[in-house]
């Protein structure tokens, strides 16, 4: 019975850690990890079991440079908790796939559509694992 | 699908609004449908035990065809309960025209019922987790549509004064609606200057949070000719699921209404210059500018400028929203059936102050989530089919 268990789960090829999990220990390594389809050497994020479109299962993951472009953006109030206005954004990274991110360093009103931007990891707390922010990329 | 669905088979024979704004304590969401579906029936000249189809959604009720089906005792041939957001119900529409059509029932009810502001947004809305969302803290849904804004403002110079001018000229809507929440009049600069949520939008630029429901009731052509009401005939419809979080919409200024309009306007046989009355989905004020150019009513990019000067107010080139919409009549959470029951009053007449001349033709945009499901339908009067 245990035999027959085991090559069940041999032939579907089961998941050791999943997408989510995997992504999170990347972000522990202070990287912004993404996939591609190596069938169409397509970028996919949110990192999947299956590429979308082409249902692919030939996925690698890579690592981002954390380079790009923000592409909108929102200042956020939240009197009702009393918290400072914050900024939620999304960032097109060079790599080629959009994921929201927000961007620190400069106040949230200053985020312009288009701006450069860099990745770094925030340390997250109790609850949140490591998530990637953006903050200005250093004019050159 | 739409090669089966035939253009004119099915007509709305009832239509009505359940309590609605604010409604008295202990009130649940299926007393609110059951309520609205009476009152439907009632409208339609039908009577419960006809009723065979039911077709339900609500943010509340995760089983919501179950719900009013113990409520009001009907065993129903078919039943649906698409949860898609806010266009659930024109999507429902499709569905129940599609059982009708087949023959697996003859008389659907279709159904809404909230009451998240007795309740509060938050108890009537869980937040579902996002590993890839969740640690911005995005304000969902507002952040997401703010973000649109911001994207559109950029791209194609759309201002905030033509945004705000949406809110305004639903506010005009509403103060000719006596069942409208909002009573007072309101101006470009009172809606800048109001209390801010997620730039560029404020308090004003977002859609009521009210308690509320409705319900309309469908059947064959055949059967509608002999009952009370006009028969307001379902001429088109298409629908468009393009994501289901923010971050994967494809592109920021075009919303799946841009492929749910074009298979609905096919399938009617018209254009959009065709249409007398638009009742597109006002989650915020953005929203209506981009269904605008999305379902072909002006060029990609000019939305913003195609609102300004009052053009979609009363007594402007276009109707759009007479109700008030969602952002000053009554936003119940998921809105669209209210959408539904406004645009089938203008093509019965039935609109009061508020009614459009000559209404023949209306058309009903439901969207859903955040930007996520776009599904259009056409109505039509008698004289069109």
């Amino acid at each position: 019975m245990a035999t027959d268990n085991v090559a069940v789960a041999l032939e579907m090829n089961e998941m050791k850690v999943s997408p989510a999990a995997t992504y999170i220990e990347y972000c522990k390594k202070g990287q912004l990890a993404y996939q591609a389809c190596l069938d169409d050497n397509t970028p996919v994020f949110y990192p999947r079991v299956a590429a979308p479109r082409t249902g692919s299962r030939n996925l690698e993951w890579r690592v981002s440079k954390g380079l790009g472009a923000v592409y909108a953006t929102t200042t956020t109030t939240d009197v009702k908790r009393g918290n400072p206005d914050y900024n939620v954004c999304m960032v097109e990274v060079d790599e080629g796939f959009r994921m929201m991110s927000r961007i620190e360093d400069i106040d949230s009103n200053d985020v312009k559509i288009g701006m450069r931007v860099k990745m770094r990891m925030h340390p997250g707390d109790e609850k949140t694992p490591p998530y990637p922010v953006f903050v200005p990329a250093e004019a050159k | 699908m739409a090669d089966f669905l035939k253009r004119g088979s099915v007509a709305i024979v009832g239509a009505a609004e359940s309590d609605l704004g604010q409604v008295v304590p202990e009130t649940t969401p299926v007393d609110l449908m059951a309520q609205a579906t009476m009152r439907a029936l009632d409208d339609a000249g039908l009577k419960l035990s006809e009723v065979d189809g039911v077709f339900a959604a609500a943010s509340q009720l995760s089983m919501a065809t179950l719900d009013v089906c113990e409520y009001l005792g009907i065993q129903p041939k078919y039943q649906d309960s698409t949860r898609i957001g806010g266009s659930a119900f024109m999507s429902l529409l499709t569905h129940a025209h599609l059982a009708i059509q087949a023959g697996l029932c003859n008389v659907a009810v279709i159904t809404y019922g909230s009451t998240q502001r007795i309740m509060t947004r938050a108890a009537a809305s869980p937040r579902e987790y996002n590993q890839y969302e969740s640690p911005y803290r995005l304000r969902s849904p507002v952040g997401a549509y703010a973000m649109a804004a911001s994207r559109h403002m950029h791209q194609y110079g759309t201002t905030r004064d033509q945004i705000a001018e949406v809110a305004v000229s639903a506010r005009k809507w509403a103060l000719l609606n006596p069942r409208a929440w909002e009573k007072d009049p309101l101006t470009i600069e009172d809606v800048k200057n109001a209390r801010p949520v997620s730039t560029p939008f404020t308090v004003r630029d977002c859609c009521l949070v009210n308690d509320g429901g409705g319900a309309i009731i469908v059947t064959s052509a055949e059967r509608a000719k002999s009952l009370k009401k006009p028969p307001v005939y379902v001429l088109g419809e298409g629908e468009c699921m393009s994501h289901r979080n923010i971050s994967n919409m494809p592109d920021f200024t075009i919303s799946g209404a841009a492929y749910s309009g074009p298979p609905a306007f096919k399938m009617a046989g018209i254009k959009p210059a065709d249409v007398d009355v638009l009742g597109l989905y006002d989650a915020f004020t953005i929203n209506p500018i981009l269904f605008l150019e999305d379902l072909g009513f002006c060029p990609k990019g000019e939305g913003g400028r195609f609102v300004e000067g009052g053009r979609i107010a009363p007594g402007g080139e276009l109707a759009v929203n007479t109700s008030g919409g969602g952002l000053s009549y009554c936003h119940p959470g998921m809105y669209g059936l209210m959408i539904l029951i406004e645009t089938v009053r203008q093509v019965r007449g039935e609109a009061g102050k508020r009614q459009v001349k000559d209404c023949e033709i209306a058309l009903a945009h439901g969207n859903g989530g955040v930007l996520s499901s776009q599904c259009t339908a056409i109505l039509g009067s008698a004289a069109t089919v």
